[in-house]
């Protein structure tokens, strides 16, 4: 998928990613109580200046957690038609649309729930996200856009 | 936290129920956070210790909630935080709080409870029995049982140090009766502020929800995938904590003189009839045995100190040469045999002892147990081991009105 670039990629991390996978370990190793870490190690409270995909998140983190598959309606995004005025990006009640600089970089997929919210509220014409069933692929999805509409139409 | 800022002057000897020493217990500790709701017997407890909060004595905060779901809610959510908590309870509070109790304990908060025992309606009751005591059974709570107000006050003191130790991290219930114990003044010999305070120590926080340099989780779901990898390290923790209970036993020894064991005994060791038992009727079975000894019949009185964990090996070990062991169960059993009777016989299953093993419903919502009906079951224990039997069924109902009231005959050897 074309928009499904390298920052995207890099927020969700394998089990092979991490040096002991929760997934290797017996009930002696789990931590306590079922606490969940959300980083490596400790973390400066400025971790809020880093970078989703720089920070040091922990394979226990729910940003490594795939909920992908809760969705049937997926969202497109359109490049040639985004103005990135960042609207989906504040509305998203997840972080699935990804902004860097405040310019469009990608939907990530891992985590997007399919809720429309982002293509409700774009406000280009025609929508620079639309919804689309998630069997159809996005190169797909791109030649079948939806047209300009005419002024006054619904 | 360790210890207020404003100390008390306590004499050497202070006279004190259950609950006053509770409270005492309690803010010797400095606790950070009790939340709490009223309910008889324990009611004191609270009430002293809002007592020495209103009076400057507590540093920390004193939380009223609207029902004991919410206290010991609160508790879990403080604990959680990274404070050192603590409330007290009975009966139906007990039972409101029973759910969380479960988290309290899945989650490994070090809290602790100060169980003041009572019965468990319908009938409503205030009185005292082990009803709750026995409700907490398979809680994940390590359980510690006081006999009078100076056990209260100190077991309460050693369940902050077991229960937050690195080891444990499990919380801890300080059981004592209902009235008998909770409001009965005795002698309490206290440790001073300064004494006790060093005794339990600073807080140890673990994974706290406020260290803002490693943000934590806590109360997470599991399903099929992980329940069963938590709940076997927190067994195992459990199971493991009696070598902790006995080191801080150990230690209050030393600051106290006042010993404590894993398992109580008076006078087991050559004695060929045990009546087992919990609370205060160790104390007056401990007379009832003098009195036996004195007629030629050799009699013991043992206690599980630590009711929970169980301690299985141990308490096989102590009744290894008993010939009848009669486990007094003070609590309404349900349709079953009661919880001491279940434990003493499971941890002798597999050993060569084979005491007869009868079952003794006694003292249900503050029924009296006096120093003649216990050498009435000594008697009885002494005569079945001469006859080689049980003289009828495995559990009889005593100091009941009525006819005989006996149950599961079942034929020995």
């Amino acid at each position: 998928m074309a928009q499904h670039n390298d920052v995207v990629n890099n927020l969700y991390k394998s089990k092979e990613y991490f040096e002991r996978s929760i997934w290797d370990m017996g009930w002696d190793e789990v931590i306590p109580g079922a606490a969940v870490y959300s980083f490596e190690g400790e973390i400066e409270h400025t971790v809020v200046n880093t970078l989703p995909e720089d920070r040091n998140v922990a394979e226990t983190n729910s940003m490594n957690k795939y909920v992908g598959d809760w969705r049937v309606l997926k969202p497109v995004w359109n490049a040639d038609l985004c103005i990135d005025c960042q609207n989906c990006w504040i509305f998203c009640p997840d972080t699935s649309i990804i902004s860097r600089n405040k310019e469009m970089v990608g939907i990530d997929y891992n985590h997007c729930k399919g809720c429309g919210i982002c293509s409700d509220v774009c406000p280009t014409n025609p929508k620079s996200l639309v919804m689309f069933n998630e069997q159809i692929a996005n190169e797909d999805a791109l030649n079948q856009w939806p047209e300009k509409k005419k002024k006054g139409e619904k | 936290m360790a210890q207020n800022k404003k100390i008390m002057e306590l004499n050497e000897v202070e006279v004190w129920d259950g609950n006053y020493a509770n409270a005492s217990a309690l803010r010797q500790a400095g606790v950070d956070v009790v939340a709490a709701y009223p309910i008889t017997p324990s009611t004191g407890t609270v009430e002293n210790y809002a007592s020495f909060h209103a009076n400057g004595y507590v540093d920390g905060e004193v939380v009223i909630v609207e029902s004991e779901h919410a206290a010991m809610s609160g508790c879990v959510g403080a604990a959680a935080a990274g404070a050192r908590v603590a409330t007290a309870t009975a009966s139906q509070g007990l039972a409101l709080m029973i759910e969380v109790l479960y988290q309290a304990s899945g989650m490994r908060m070090p809290i602790v409870l100060c169980l003041v025992n009572r019965a468990l309606a319908s009938p409503l009751n205030v009185n005292g029995d082990h009803s709750d005591l026995y409700l907490t059974s398979q809680s994940g709570w390590i359980s510690l049982d006081a006999c009078n107000p100076q056990e209260a006050y100190d077991l309460t003191l050693c369940a902050f140090r077991i229960g937050e130790h690195k080891d444990v991290r499990l919380p801890v219930i300080s059981n004592q009766d209902g009235f008998m114990t909770s409001h009965t003044a005795q002698n309490v010999k206290p440790l001073s502020d300064e004494v006790a305070g060093a005794f339990v120590g600073e807080y140890l926080e673990v994974n706290s929800l406020l260290n803002f340099d490693k943000p934590v989780t806590h109360g997470v779901q599991t399903e099929s995938d992980w329940h069963m990898e938590h709940k076997a390290k927190q067994h195992d923790a459990m199971v493991k904590a009696s070598k902790v209970i006995e080191e801080v036993f150990e230690e209050f020894e030393k600051i106290s003189g006042r010993k404590y064991n894993l398992v109580e005994t008076y006078k087991t060791d050559d004695a060929d009839v045990v009546i087992v038992c919990l609370g205060t009727t160790y104390e007056t079975a401990q007379i009832a045995a003098d009195n036996m000894r004195e007629q030629g019949i050799k009699a013991g009185v043992l206690m599980p100190r630590v009711f929970r964990p169980t301690q299985v090996a141990l308490l096989a070990e102590k009744l290894q040469n008993v010939k009848a062991v009669v486990c007094m169960d003070r609590s309404a059993p349900g349709g079953q045999l009661g919880q001491l009777f279940q434990d003493i016989s499971a941890a002798l299953i597999n050993t060569p002892a084979r005491p007869l093993m009868s079952n003794k419903i006694y003292g249900l919502g503050g029924r009296d147990m006096t120093v003649l009906e216990l050498e009435d079951i000594y008697k009885e224990a002494a005569s079945d081991v001469k006859n080689g039997k049980l003289s009828g069924a495995i559990q009889e109902w005593i100091g009941v009105r009525g006819s005989e009231l006996k149950y599961y005959n079942v034929e020995g050897k």
